[in-house]
């Protein structure tokens, strides 16, 4: 494994990983008698692609749900940007510049796309609600700065021809491409990403690891992902974390984590003869 | 043939954020404002604005109200006729406590007023939703017309249990009490209605809209983008009771001049304006405007139809009226469950293109 410090270290194709941003130590977290993630630590470094595997039901999407602050695990910590973090609602973590999409799209099916981008955008939105009710200087000064922000996504992520389209009315592979650019908007410093690629064809997942390189290249983004495509995994991530029934049995570069026995006995089930 | 969205391109965002984007649509506008302002004040009689006009003024305003509360933010009410009693009462006591005060003022503390006692009813909404809120916004409609009967401070000891508006002047006009000119109360209405639509309009388009719409479709994303669905949801009761709140006040000091706050704001008020917003359209304002007019007029038309014209017997044309307003409603429902907001949408839609059939 790569023991770089918090200095970080420069990647193969030149991207420049930085410390670690983000690091849980030892979290549990428990469903009444249901042990959902037991005692697992990991850490996130500054611009990397960190994915987490792990067969269904091994408590990946947990994992996610604590950092985004849906659970509290009962124990452990998580230490974000140097400081251990309280205990917060969803909205707090989302203000610390955490965005995130989801494995069943969370979009809002009655706003058109520009609308769904545009709510990314709230946390940088202050005007009061006098301004906003006559539509005063900071309001609408607020709602075209932040509109040129979303703009700029919405090309990046080549939905321009979509967006003042509702959102029920797009088919699945745009639903997620908008989620992504809603994430995107808000500027986060992580971006968790679960199971990105779900449900899509080959040329549809072709596209979304485009965009999420891309993302990460162009942004420098943090990118933590959830994804079953083991191709996909090994060639975007730079580390990844393996699960198996709420326990981690891997952590690495993906060259390494291929390799680790326990984890191709628990997941890739390849034979061992 | 004239209603195009081609040639008429944007070159700033903030063009592109304008209420009505399409040239025609605004053009319309200035049209309808112009009659408003220009021809209506005029020509208006006291049996078109008693029986027409005001009401239709004033239950937009309640309607935009409770659209922004259930069409924008998601969150059902049953007690609009509550709260709208309370902007009732809070402006009764202004006017008597404070015979100086001018109306504009008695009528935006009211809103005020009545904003902060939606706010206190809003709390449940964190915990609750849909029909367990809409029981406890009910328990808020039974709650405050009670208090009002009960307690006889609130209508300052009148035997009769009843509150009258007294008169009061506005530029030297009477705009409440039996000396009102019709015309006076009609622009007096027509003011709010203007600001109201214009704030509502804007608080929709920007990030308080959002928030709201956001909170509707999906809580859960809601949050995850950094909304705080507390003040959301308060804030939309907040807004919303405002408006109720108006639009109760101006019912009583304008519209009806002497209220007895079970028959005038009781639970069919609620529904009544709850029809509103779902024959016109939840989550739109031309909505709340339409249905506004539909429940205001229906039952003026029916009558000219069926005892003016057909000669029918008023108690039984009066009964034959719920009927058919109920069946009406039930139409509307099974043929545009999306209200007539949605129908007016379509009719632009297939106008864009008129008269070419693609």
């Amino acid at each position: 494994m790569l023991d770089a410090g918090q200095q970080g270290y420069t990647t193969a194709d030149g991207r420049r990983i930085g410390g670690v941003v983000m690091e849980m130590r030892n979290i549990t977290l428990r469903f009444g008698g249901v042990v959902a993630i037991k005692d697992i630590s990991f850490d996130i470094r500054e611009g990397e692609i960190r994915a987490i595997i792990g067969p269904n039901g091994a408590g990946k999407s947990s994992m996610l749900n604590v950092i985004s602050g849906f659970y509290h695990p009962q124990e452990g910590e998580m230490i974000y940007r140097g400081a251990r973090r309280p205990p917060m609602k969803p909205y707090q973590v989302a203000r610390q510049g955490i965005a995130r999409t989801f494995q069943n799209i969370a979009l809002f099916e009655g706003m058109t796309v520009l609308d769904n981008v545009m709510t990314g955008r709230l946390n940088h939105m202050k005007a009061s609600i006098l301004d906003q009710a006559f539509w005063w200087g900071r309001a609408q000064r607020e709602e075209v700065e932040n509109r040129k922000r979303a703009e700029e996504v919405i090309d990046f992520l080549e939905i321009q021809h979509i967006r003042k389209t509702p959102v029920g009315r797009l088919p699945y592979g745009l639903k997620k491409r908008v989620e992504l650019a809603r994430a995107l908007v808000s500027e986060p410093k992580i971006l968790l990403l679960d199971e990105p690629m779900a449900g899509m064809n080959v040329e549809e997942k072709e596209d979304m690891s485009r965009f999420i390189l891309d993302v990460n290249d162009e942004f420098g983004t943090t990118i933590v992902l959830i994804e079953h495509d083991m191709g996909v995994v090994m060639d975007l991530s730079d580390r990844v974390v393996v699960m198996d029934y709420g326990k981690k049995i891997g952590d690495g570069t993906p060259a390494e984590v291929r390799a680790n026995q326990e984890v191709i006995d628990a997941y890739l089930g390849v034979s061992h003869d | 043939m004239f209603y195009r969205e081609a040639g008429d391109f944007k070159t700033s965002y903030a063009d592109d954020s304008q209420t009505f984007p399409i040239a025609f649509d605004r053009y319309r506008y200035y049209a309808v404002l112009a009659v408003a302002l220009g021809i209506i004040p005029f020509v208006i009689t006291d049996y078109w604005a008693s029986a027409i006009l005001i009401p239709f003024l004033i239950y937009a305003i309640a309607a935009i109200g409770l659209n922004i509360l259930t069409g924008y933010c998601g969150q059902v009410s049953l007690g609009t006729g509550g709260f709208m009693a309370v902007g009732a009462y809070t402006s009764y006591k202004l006017m008597t406590a404070f015979p100086g005060m001018d109306m504009v003022t008695v009528t935006l503390l009211s809103g005020a007023m009545t904003a902060m006692v939606g706010v206190m009813f809003g709390l449940p909404s964190l915990r609750i939703k849909g029909f367990y809120l809409a029981v406890a916004t009910l328990a808020a409609q039974f709650f405050l017309v009670w208090l009002f009967n009960k307690v006889p401070w609130f209508y300052n000891y009148s035997a009769s249990g009843q509150i009258t508006a007294p008169e009061r002047l506005l530029f030297g006009h009477a705009v409440t009490g039996p000396n009102a000119e019709a015309w006076v109360k009609y622009l007096f209405c027509l003011a709010f209605v203007f600001v109201l639509a214009w704030v509502a309009r804007n608080l929709t388009r920007g990030a308080m809209g959002r928030q709201w719409m956001a909170i509707r479709d999906m809580d859960i994303a809601a949050e995850i983008i950094g909304v705080n669905p507390l003040r959301a949801k308060l804030s939309a009761f907040a807004v919303s009771s405002f408006y109720v709140g108006v639009a109760g006040a101006l019912l009583f000091t304008v519209y009806l001049g002497a209220v007895e706050v079970g028959e005038a704001y009781g639970i069919q008020k609620s529904f009544l304006v709850l029809f509103m917003i779902i024959i016109g359209g939840l989550g739109s304002l031309f909505g709340s405007f339409a249905g506004a007019a539909f429940m205001v007029l229906l039952p003026v038309a029916l009558k000219v139809l069926l005892v003016d014209t057909m000669g029918w017997d008023t108690a039984l044309a009066t009964h034959f009226q719920f009927v058919i307003v109920g069946g009406l409603i039930m139409f509307f429902l099974i043929v545009e469950p999306h209200g007539l907001a949605r129908l007016w949408s379509l009719a632009k839609e297939k106008l864009r293109l008129w008269p070419f059939p693609h």
